[in-house]
């Protein structure tokens, strides 16, 4: 099923809003996304790319927080 | 009645969310200076006394969590959990209040006496979002106060609400947040020997750093066999559930989350589904492809051509007035019969310095500062932070690098401390000992006024302060790649690693208030600056005066120094006058210029100092080109850092290898660009 489909973060289109599903990253830097609210289940909102392209800014609860794309392609989302 | 013991509050909250307003409104404004990102680096104490009640406030650094990622959410981890203040208020963004309930939850999770402080109410009111305070402490069990520091509402309530909480006897009624069965079990387990739903939480996260502080401040006996065992049985049961150690601090924060969500849902309404579209209509301007980086150097560019039009008048002025000072003071001097050389030390070394400073460096500060300070309200600096990540990352430098090097526009003693936001070791000494290379406070003026004199001289009147301000504008950005190339060396040689992930949490922009932005700019940073300036410049003006009056031989104490200095200046096209400014200007950058002229002038007459093209003259009179002028420039751009930098860097990275490092690394870098930029020149030159 297409919905189901697993894509990596960082390549959520702009705009686009996904549901996370796994974060592969080693301690530290995951329990900052947690402490930030990026938990199992919740939404994250592409909202744009930096002038490099990298880092991207991703709106999580309300918040606007910006990753690299190191991160965010460990970071698993389904639509 | 008895004398009513004064109390203890302490101030918490996620980094911008205007935790520092509300303490400067509390204590009014006596804050101690330093705190320029609007990031508390180190807790700042202020005294307040409401009703009649003395309260000793902490503001603590910004922090996500109760669990430390840096050295400054220590701080704060350590205050919340183990000083037992009288009260903790944690301040809420009222735009983000599901984010910022974590924090909450946590510091609830420790203790009841709270006040939750729901701030910025008005940017909630202007994105239509509503708070049901009332709610909120029905479900909390502790007082919810709505504000808006900015403007001081809600002020009195707040302070209503910390007294009555810190005057409440010690009881244990702790928020307890409902966690998966299997975890509440094993917690319970532990209670029956902790005596602490924290601690036992604690123990059976096992993060070692807050497992170690507990210890210490002797909450529980980790060495109680007992205990150890129940712990080891618990962990055992938890791992049988699926739940090793590293999962346990997943299922703690979701279950954190999933109250967050839930209370949030209660509390909140969102009026506007749409609320933060402007934020990202900005945003698309200020951070994308097209635009984002253009945009960046425009601002940079109006601020610097804003500061060296603006500063030319007021500084006349000052001088003017100064000047007559002077006159006064001398004949003052000469009625009370001071003998010759008192006066001369008195009005010619040290009044004359110390106005030099006033009237050269106070209007720049004072056009600059707050400038600075609105991009920063406006929340624009951690948008250049996002723009310039990348650069950072290819120099295997940390992104929040691009914060503390604007930190350092400010000063570079700030912007030094400033690099505990950044969590990695190696990224964190990069950033130290890169910071010198943007040009701080003291040191703008010497380069406005040299690009002023011998880059903007050569055209139009009225095109001059744009001439000025391209080349300063290109000198800062000279001294950004600088930062870049040599994070890079460093991060290939002495300081070996790979650039460390990390996340930056780009703040919804916030309409600065004017008044309280001026008082906190001019007040806070401009006369701090100046007043460190003039502290030095008293004293280093009667020293100055007298090394150049001091005949020794047939020449001045300086000039045989300068004499001495000079073979050593002259292959990097400086001289020795030059070099003796840069070293006697040690103790702050701001009088390297005033030092240089009283070198020169000693052989001279005395000079109308407002006057530039006379001031041009007198350098040219002195054997100066174009290119010693881009020299002293280049080398004020790139030396050793002043002395409070020095100390700073010091304290911060605890070694002295490092702050000799510190020193020698630009002092080097500097000596090396003028030397390539003379023998090129000299070399052209031949060819000619």
């Amino acid at each position: 099923m297409e919905s189901e489909q697993l894509v990596k973060l960082s390549d959520l289109p702009i705009g686009d809003s996904a549901k996370i599903v796994a974060i592969h990253i080693d301690d530290g830097i995951k329990r900052r996304l947690l402490d930030l609210g990026m938990v199992r289940d919740s939404r994250v909102r592409a909202l744009g790319k930096s002038p490099a392209g990298d880092p991207i800014a991703f709106e999580v609860r309300g918040a606007v927080i910006a990753l690299r794309n190191d991160v965010s392609s460990n970071i698993l989302v389904t639509r | 009645m008895a004398e009513e013991r004064e109390y203890r509050v302490a101030l918490v909250g996620n980094p911008n969310v205007g935790k520092s307003t509300v303490f400067n409104h509390l204590t009014g404004l006596k804050q101690h200076t330093g705190n320029w990102t609007g990031k508390t680096v180190a807790g700042a104490y202020g005294a307040c006394v409401h009703h009649g009640v003395s309260l000793m406030l902490v503001d603590l650094p910004g922090t996500y969590s109760l669990l430390p990622h840096s050295k400054e959410e220590e701080v704060a981890r350590d205050y919340i959990c183990f000083a037992n203040p009288d009260a903790t208020v944690i301040v809420l963004d009222a735009t983000t209040i599901e984010r910022n309930l974590n924090l909450a939850l946590q510091v609830l999770e420790v203790t009841d006496r709270v006040v939750l402080c729901v701030n910025l109410m008005d940017e909630a009111r202007r994105k239509g979002i509503t708070v049901d305070c009332a709610e909120m402490s029905e479900i909390f069990g502790v007082p919810v106060v709505a504000t808006n520091a900015l403007a001081g509402e809600g002020m009195d309530a707040l302070l209503d609400a910390v007294v009555a909480v810190a005057r409440a006897p010690r009881g244990a009624g702790r928020l307890a947040i409902p966690y998966p069965n299997y975890i509440e079990t094993e917690v319970e387990r532990l209670y029956a020997k902790t005596g602490s739903r924290w601690v036992s939480l604690k123990l059976l996260e096992n993060d070692p750093v807050t497992v170690a502080s507990i210890e210490a401040h002797g909450t529980v006996d980790l060495h109680d066999p007992d205990l150890a065992q129940s712990l080891s049985e618990a962990r055992e049961i938890l791992k049988e559930h699926g739940i090793s150690e590293k999962d346990f601090k997943d299922k703690e924060v979701e279950s954190y989350y999933a109250f967050c969500e839930d209370i949030a849902t209660r509390t909140v309404t969102y009026n506007n589904k749409e609320y933060n579209l402007r934020d990202r209509k900005i945003d698309k301007w200020l951070t994308s492809k097209s635009t984002g980086i253009p945009i960046m150097q425009l601002f940079l560019g109006v601020i610097l051509w804003l500061t060296i039009v603006g500063a030319n008048y007021p500084s006349q002025w000052l001088s003017a007035l100064l000047s007559g000072i002077q006159d006064q003071l001398s004949a003052l001097l000469v009625h009370l019969g001071a003998p010759v050389w008192l006066h001369d030390v008195v009005v010619l070394g040290m009044f004359q310095t110390l106005a030099w400073v006033v009237s050269v460096m106070l209007p720049p500060m004072a056009i600059f500062f707050p400038l600075f300070t609105l991009l920063e309200d406006l929340g624009y600096l951690p948008r250049i932070a996002f723009n310039l990540d990348k650069c950072f990352c290819r120099a295997c430098a940390h992104g929040k690098q691009a914060l503390t090097m604007c930190m350092g526009f400010g000063c570079n003693a700030v912007g030094v401390s400033g690099c505990r936001i950044i969590d990695s070791p190696r990224e964190r000494l990069i950033a130290i000992l890169t910071n010198v290379f943007v040009p701080c406070n003291g040191r703008f003026p010497t380069i406005i006024l040299l690009s002023t004199i011998f880059v903007g001289g050569g055209v139009a009147a009225c095109l001059q302060p744009t001439v000025a301000a391209l080349a300063v504008l290109l000198v800062i950005l000279l001294g950004v790649a600088v930062t870049l190339l040599v994070s890079r060396l460093l991060s290939a040689t002495l300081l070996k690693g790979y650039p460390s992930s990390f996340v930056l949490e780009l703040p919804p922009y916030r309409k600065p208030k004017v008044g309280s932005l001026l008082l906190r700019s001019l007040l806070d940073r401009t006369l701090f600056v100046l007043g460190r300036a003039v502290t030095v410049a008293a004293p280093a003006g009667i020293v100055i005066w007298v090394l150049a009056n001091v005949v020794v031989g047939e020449q001045s104490l300086l000039a045989h120094c300068a004499a001495f200095l000079d073979p050593l200046a002259r292959p990097f096209g400086l001289d020795g006058y030059i070099l003796m400014a840069f070293v006697l200007g040690l103790p702050a950058n701001e009088i390297v210029l005033p030092v240089l002229l009283m070198g020169y002038l000693s052989q001279g007459a005395l000079v109308d100092m407002e006057n530039l093209s006379l001031l041009h003259t007198l350098f040219v009179e002195n054997g100066w080109t174009l290119l010693t002028a881009v020299n002293v420039i280049l080398f004020s751009l790139m030396h050793f850092p002043c002395a409070t930098t020095l100390l700073t860097i010091k304290k911060e990275t605890g070694s002295l290898k490092w702050t000799f490092v510190a020193f020698l690394l630009p002092t080097l870098v500097g000596l090396l660009v003028c030397l390539i930029t003379t023998q090129t020149v000299n070399l052209v030159r031949l060819f000619l």
